[in-house]
């Protein structure tokens, strides 16, 4: 297997102590990480949001900042503290940079020899992503299946990838969106990053997750991290569990959901769906594209042109006569069961992390959780409900 | 040598904002004139050349009797007939008087109504002659017209994607205004072309581009614009530059109802709208299994 990540945790036996950054330091580590050629993306706050953008300076993250999210609800809110870290998921994934929105793959030109076609070279980007949550590694972890380790092998998601640098944050509070306890995806970040953090007032507790990491790690002004400090930030990352209320059973999901192809309820969901693609654009783990050959009026080059689609779309599914899920009902299924169920087939793993961005994000409020739940449920127990 | 193939650029009852998206394609127009003969564009030359014309882009509804006639003839007279804009597609924003008594709107604006021979109605150019594209947009995208242009030379289909405006948006990271502002907006249900600029600036989509396919203006009324603003703005919104587009004819007339303030269409219109929306639900139910 060549495609393994160098970003692994699995290096033998390193677990070595946690240690302790001060918050006065963590200039230190962006400074260290421009220095060495990275861009580092992280939390901003933009369009009344926090965002994942580029930033150079500790005073660009979002200081004292929080959301409240719920179905097709997103609000920025102050906290009562400083934190810089002290928010859930915002509305952009990482997935915006490993796969990026649109990608020219291939040039055609007409020469006096016929045409002549050109690979597109790709730029090489360096990101350091700092402030990855454990709903977001596992999603990106669940890409690097889908694109790398399922015999195909996506070389612009590669090049990203293997150059990424991961610093991940636990969470220490959920939004009431978030079920990530329930798809086993968080919200404690096990594995899959290269430093790990947990916030407290007075600085970060440091986790080595890689070499790449340690070689960081070693270039920090690290403190030995006191049992206070490792208490507290147990704590903190306890709190995060306690917070999470929304559920969905998974495994039973994952079994019933494909049984229930003619349940009412997708005729009732597609009511009120838009088939406008939202959530699967804000899905950290969709990953469908178009790709379009781009003619020009000269007619001596044709661009290769990828960009996202979304199986939302009426002409995704477009074959010779017609598209083959033409209602909003069978298009809804076709991701719902996908993400759910048919994902485990095809990838070993379920396409859903629990981090809740479609929830939030669909306009009208479609709720996955409650949907997957109802027609789900126990049919007995549902026509004693009706009755 | 070959000739080119001619273009002509037509106009009826519209602002002309559509046609000066072509003189706006500042850096492609020495391509555009070197690929195709421009025989006909009262916009940019009073040399006009007669037909027949290999594409003709048509801007504007039919409003006259005369345009009308017109319209038949120059469907005659042109291979290609593409129609570029708003009005051209879906009746534009003149199309308000579908709903309402057009004597009545010519009393209150001219002094002498018996000098105007006019059409009851607004209409799109599809509902008098046969259509072979129809581009979207008040006014159109310039690139999308280069590339309707590009395509039918090349002979293909124009790469114009029938999916909503939301995906323009996460496609170039605007936050959802819905959801962060609460701000109605028609952007799930509203043709992609625009780019999605008003989002980034703060406002919600005016559905410029008319429906897309499939619109579920109903779920959108019910759970993005009536929790958001009055049901009379709401019909507005549905009641604006894409009045007449089927879906959006009804969705509106459906709010209309709901402020009490029932909109009927012209008479010689009703039926003609239940066509068109036959015709969009037929297509669109062909392969579906029945539910058991």
């Amino acid at each position: 297997m060549t495609n393994t990540l160098p970003t692994d945790t699995e290096v033998a036996g390193m677990t070595p102590a946690a240690s302790f950054l001060p918050r006065s330091a963590l200039q230190t580590l962006l400074d260290l990480l421009l220095g060495q050629g990275y861009q580092v993306i992280g939390p901003r706050l933009d369009q009344g949001a926090i965002v994942y953008d580029s930033l150079e300076r500790v005073e660009d993250l979002p200081a004292g900042w929080t959301e409240e999210q719920g179905p097709g609800l997103y609000r920025l809110q102050r906290r009562d503290d400083d934190a810089l870290f002290g928010y859930a998921v915002g509305p952009h994934s990482w997935k915006r940079f490993l796969f990026p929105p649109q990608v020219n793959l291939m040039r055609s030109q007409q020469t006096d020899d016929g045409w002549r076609m050109s690979e597109v070279v790709q730029p090489v980007v360096r990101y350091a992503f700092l402030g990855v949550r454990a709903c977001d590694l596992a999603a990106i972890a669940v890409q690097d299946r889908v694109f790398l380790q399922s015999g195909f092998v996506d070389k612009v998601y590669q090049q990203r990838r293997e150059q990424a640098l991961l610093i991940a944050i636990n969470c220490t509070m959920a939004a009431a969106t978030c079920f990530c306890t329930s798809m086993g995806s968080g919200p404690r970040c096990q594995q899959g990053y290269d430093l790990g953090l947990t916030e407290l007032p007075s600085g970060f507790v440091v986790e080595v997750g890689s070499e790449r990491g340690a070689a960081l790690a070693a270039n920090l002004p690290l403190e030995p991290l006191q049992d206070e400090q490792d208490q507290a930030a147990e704590r903190a990352r306890q709190r995060a569990v306690d917070d999470i209320g929304r559920r969905l059973d998974r495994d039973r999901v994952q079994t019933v959901l494909r049984e229930r192809l003619q349940h009412p309820q997708w005729d009732a969901v597609a009511e009120r769906c838009l088939s406008c693609a939202n959530c699967t654009l804000v899905c950290p783990t969709c990953f469908c594209t178009s790709v379009d050959d781009v003619t020009n009026l000269t007619d001596q080059e044709v661009i290769r042109e990828r960009r996202w689609d979304s199986c939302f779309n009426f002409d995704f599914s477009h074959i010779s006569g017609g598209p083959v899920r033409d209602q909003t009902r069978s298009r809804y299924r076709q991701w719902l069961t996908h993400k759910l169920t048919t994902w485990v087939d095809q990838f070993g793993t379920s396409g859903c992390v629990g981090c809740g961005r479609c929830i939030t994000w669909c306009p009208v409020g479609i709720d996955l959780t409650v949907e997957a739940t109802l027609i789900c449920q126990d049919q007995d127990a549902d026509a004693e409900t009706r009755s | 040598m070959s000739e080119r193939p001619k273009l002509a650029v037509m106009k009826f009852a519209s602002c002309d904002g559509c046609q000066l998206a072509l003189l706006d394609l500042e850096d492609e127009l020495l391509t555009v004139a070197r690929a195709v003969q421009i025989s006909h564009f009262a916009e940019a030359s009073s040399h006009l050349e007669p037909g027949p014309y290999d594409l003709t882009l048509v801007e504007g509804s039919i409003t006259t009797p005369e345009d009308r006639h017109r319209l038949l003839k120059l469907r005659a007279d042109s291979k290609y007939l593409v129609t570029i804009g708003a009005c051209a597609t879906a009746g534009g924003i003149q199309a308000l008087r579908n709903f309402a008594d057009h004597d009545e709107f010519m009393r209150a604006v001219y002094a002498r109504p018996d000098y105007i021979e006019t059409l009851a109605t607004s209409t799109p150019v599809a509902a008098h002659v046969k259509v072979d594209f129809e581009l979207r947009g008040c006014p159109i995208d310039k690139y999308q017209l280069l590339e309707v242009i590009a395509s039918l030379l090349a002979g293909h289909r124009p790469r114009t994607s029938t999916e909503s405006v939301c995906q323009a948006c996460k496609r170039r990271g605007t936050v959802c205004v819905v959801v962060t502002q609460n701000l109605p907006c028609l952007g799930p249900v509203t043709h992609s072309g625009c780019g999605a600029i008003c989002p980034a600036y703060d406002r919600g989509c005016y559905g410029c581009f008319g429906p897309t396919v499939q619109p579920n203006t109903r779920a959108l009324s019910d759970h993005v614009l009536l929790p958001r603003m009055a049901s009379d703005q709401a019909a507005l919104a549905l009641h604006g530059i894409n009045a007449y587009a089927p879906e959006f004819a009804r969705g509106g007339q459906r709010l209309w109802q709901l402020a009490g303030l029932p909109k009927p269409l012209h008479p010689s219109l009703d039926a003609s709208l239940e066509t068109s929306l036959d015709t969009s639900l037929a297509a669109s139910s062909a392969t579906e299994p029945a539910s058991s």
